[in-house]
């Protein structure tokens, strides 16, 4: 017997979505967990709109199974499924007010005006815009829009809310603001939430669990640590903060065993007098609470953060390079 | 030290001090621009609706047929008597028809092409629907005679489908009946459907397109089916483009007076009206007050479809 628990939310089996040659979605295997804040991390048209495009049921799946809580998915229109949408444009309906727009899904279940209204006035107060019911969407700022994009699709109370880039239309400080209120939101609600970001920071924090996505495909799943200091590929290295990727042939070089190995760069440290391979500061970038340098050890390049306060090198010096023991991380093929 | 960059072009000649000088006062360019078109609506168009609208409250001198130059309600008076009303009223209803059925076959062409046609099908339906417009309209109405006259096709087609029968009772149907097809006004009706339905399509083509498609994704995520999705979404979106063709198609048949001169019965029809009182009658007050008429019915029928939200979408 299965316990509700051990049922994902999501699961995908060897899911693909095809568009003539583009591979949209080649061959995923995922599951979500119930009540988890799930983030989809990738470059630019590696699949992750797709894939939640899948889930919300806009798109059919070309090849493999997708369920939704333990049931299979296949042929179950978009306004059967117990999911709702953020959209990346918010799909905010222009003709309708605010309040209208909230209670819609309400509406088309045929519940009462009055009745509805009220509901809709609720999820407005939840995400802190209760006097805008009477606005029109285009009365609206960007973060606004957003937030009643977020309370037309929760007022449902759908099992999963699928987000797709919410956040990527808002300036850096509304963006940070409405990271924390997300995150509240989720917590308090117990909403499976599945968010897709090209923005590393952004999963990172928000994050129970993220998938980095490249070409179509789930290169790496994990804790936002694990995806953060233990990357399995070069690419999740690359993508995910910034890594130093060493090459096998560089491994020896810089004294490291033999393979490909990932150093995040604020895991270096500098110094006139250490143990490690020597350099040369190559270049300096002062960015406030840190400092970013690029150091030549030989033929290789490091990027090395230090925080502020650590002594400075200028462009030209002879340094150091030191990591410790387990700051490595062994990259697969 | 010259502020010019090295190799930018110098600055002279009238053309170029004009230019300049529209650069540094845009406003003065813009009244330039703007000052010929408005001439023309001001002048020209507005001022000669407002001539027609003095000339409706001037009367004629039944005797000596010269207009006489004061103010009177006498020729809307005259309007209002049941030969002239009449006029208005089968003019009114026969505007009606056409709009409401062109609406209910403008719509789904409307609706494919904006929807689903892409790349060559598209191209292929602006052809469908432009392409008439190409000929001339008197060409158009006289082949549409041919085509509904009583040795015409429609009759063939009838006779060799055994439908002569269905065709023979309708224009045995008092009103929308007579002779053939070409002499009712079912005919008449026919004719202004198909004249008018490229005005009809491509508004309501264009309101459509400008749906995005995750509106409509939005109102299925939001668990509206396919005819939900359309009763609420779909439809209000395109309605400023149905009211926009529904005053193209009403508004031209209002004021179309060649099109039932040649197919229909011969009773007249507004603009036929106008024709006469203006020209044969002489009676240029009496044509006034008819061309008055269209602009009431149009100023009622948007002030209503504003009232009703037609154009909240815009
Ligand atoms: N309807 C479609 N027809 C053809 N190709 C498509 C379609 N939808 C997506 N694609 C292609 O599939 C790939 C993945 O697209 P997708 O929108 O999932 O990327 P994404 O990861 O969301 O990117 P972004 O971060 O830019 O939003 C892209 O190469 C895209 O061009
Ligand atoms: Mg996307």
């Amino acid at each position: 017997m299965t316990t509700p628990s051990t049922i994902p939310a999501v699961r995908f089996r060897a899911v693909a979505r095809h568009f003539g040659e583009v591979r949209a979605v080649d061959s995923v295997d995922l599951d979500i967990a119930e009540g988890e804040f799930f983030a989809m991390l990738g470059p630019s048209g590696s699949g992750k709109t797709t894939c939640l495009r899948l889930i919300a049921g806009f798109e059919q799946p070309s090849a493999g199974t997708i369920e939704i809580f333990g049931e299979h998915a296949e042929g179950v229109p978009p306004y059967r499924r117990n999911v709702n949408t953020v959209f990346q444009d918010y799909a905010l309906f222009p003709h309708m007010s605010v309040a209208e727009n909230v209670a819609y899904a309400l509406m088309v279940r045929g519940v009462g005006k009055a009745e509805r209204l009220a509901k809709a006035n609720e999820m407005l107060a939840l995400v802190k815009l209760a006097n805008f019911g009477a606005r029109k969407p285009a009365q609206l700022s960007g973060g606004q829009r957003q937030r009643v994009a977020l309370a037309r699709a929760l007022i449902n109370h759908p099992k999963v809310l699928l987000l797709d880039e919410p956040l990527g239309a808002l300036d850096l400080k509304l963006r940070e603001q409405m990271q924390v209120e997300l995150k509240t939101l989720q917590r308090s609600l117990g909403i499976t939430f599945v968010f897709v970001t090209h923005d590393q920071g952004e999963a990172l924090s928000m994050a129970d669990r993220v998938a980095v996505f490249n070409a179509g495909r789930i290169v790496q799943v994990g804790r936002p640590e694990e995806v953060y200091e233990r990357p399995a590929t070069r690419f999740v290295a690359d993508f995910v903060g910034g890594s130093n990727v060493i090459e096998p042939e560089a491994a020896t070089r810089l004294r490291l065993p033999a393979g490909a190995w990932s150093i995040r760069p604020e895991k270096i440290t500098l110094s006139a007098t250490g143990n490690g391979p020597l350099g040369r500061v190559e270049s300096l970038q002062y960015q406030g609470a840190q400092r970013r340098y690029v150091v030549a050890v030989g033929p290789d390049r490091l990027s090395v953060v230090t925080a502020a306060g650590t002594t400075a090198f200028t462009p030209g010096a002879s340094v150091h390079v030191d990591w410790p023991a387990d700051a490595p991380t062994r990259l697969e093929g | 030290m010259s502020l010019a960059a090295p190799g930018a072009p110098t600055r002279d000649g009238p053309l170029r001090r004009l230019s300049d000088l529209f650069m540094r006062r845009p406003r003065l360019f813009l009244a330039l621009l703007l000052t010929p078109p408005l001439l023309w609506l001001g002048v020209a168009y507005l001022g000669s609706l407002a001539a027609l609208l003095a000339q409706s409250f001037f009367s004629i001198d039944e005797f000596s047929g010269l207009i006489v130059r004061e103010f009177t309600l006498k020729t809307y008076g005259e309007l209002l008597q049941p030969a002239n009303f009449d006029i208005i009223v089968r003019t009114v209803v026969m505007a009606a028809l056409v709009t409401l059925f062109g609406g209910v076959i403008a719509f789904p062409i409307a609706y494919f092409a904006a929807r689903y046609a892409r790349g060559r099908v598209k191209a292929l339906f602006y052809l469908l629907i432009m392409l008439p417009l190409w000929s001339s309209y008197l060409v158009r109405v006289y082949a549409w005679k041919l085509i509904l006259a009583k040795e015409g096709v429609i009759t063939y087609i009838a006779d060799h489908t055994g439908t002569r029968g269905l065709l023979d009772a309708w224009l045995s149907l008092p009103v929308v009946g007579g002779p053939s097809l070409s002499i009712s006004y079912t005919g008449t009706f026919l004719v202004f459907l198909y004249l008018w339905l490229p005005f009809m399509i491509l508004p309501i083509q264009a309101s459509l397109e400008r749906v995005p498609r995750s509106l409509i994704e939005a109102a299925g995520d939001l668990g509206a089916d396919a005819r939900k999705t359309f009763s609420t979404v779909i439809f209000p979106l395109a309605l400023p483009g149905i009211v926009a063709g529904s005053i193209f198609t009403f508004a031209l048949t209002l004021g179309d007076y060649i099109t039932p001169q040649i197919v229909g019965s011969s009773t007249l029809f507004l603009g036929q009206a106008v024709y006469t009182q203006q020209g044969v009658a002489g009676n240029i007050p009496l044509a006034a007050a008819f061309s008055v008429v269209p602009i009431v019915i149009m100023g009622i029928y948007l002030t209503v479809a504003k009232r009703m939200g037609a154009f909240d979408a815009l």
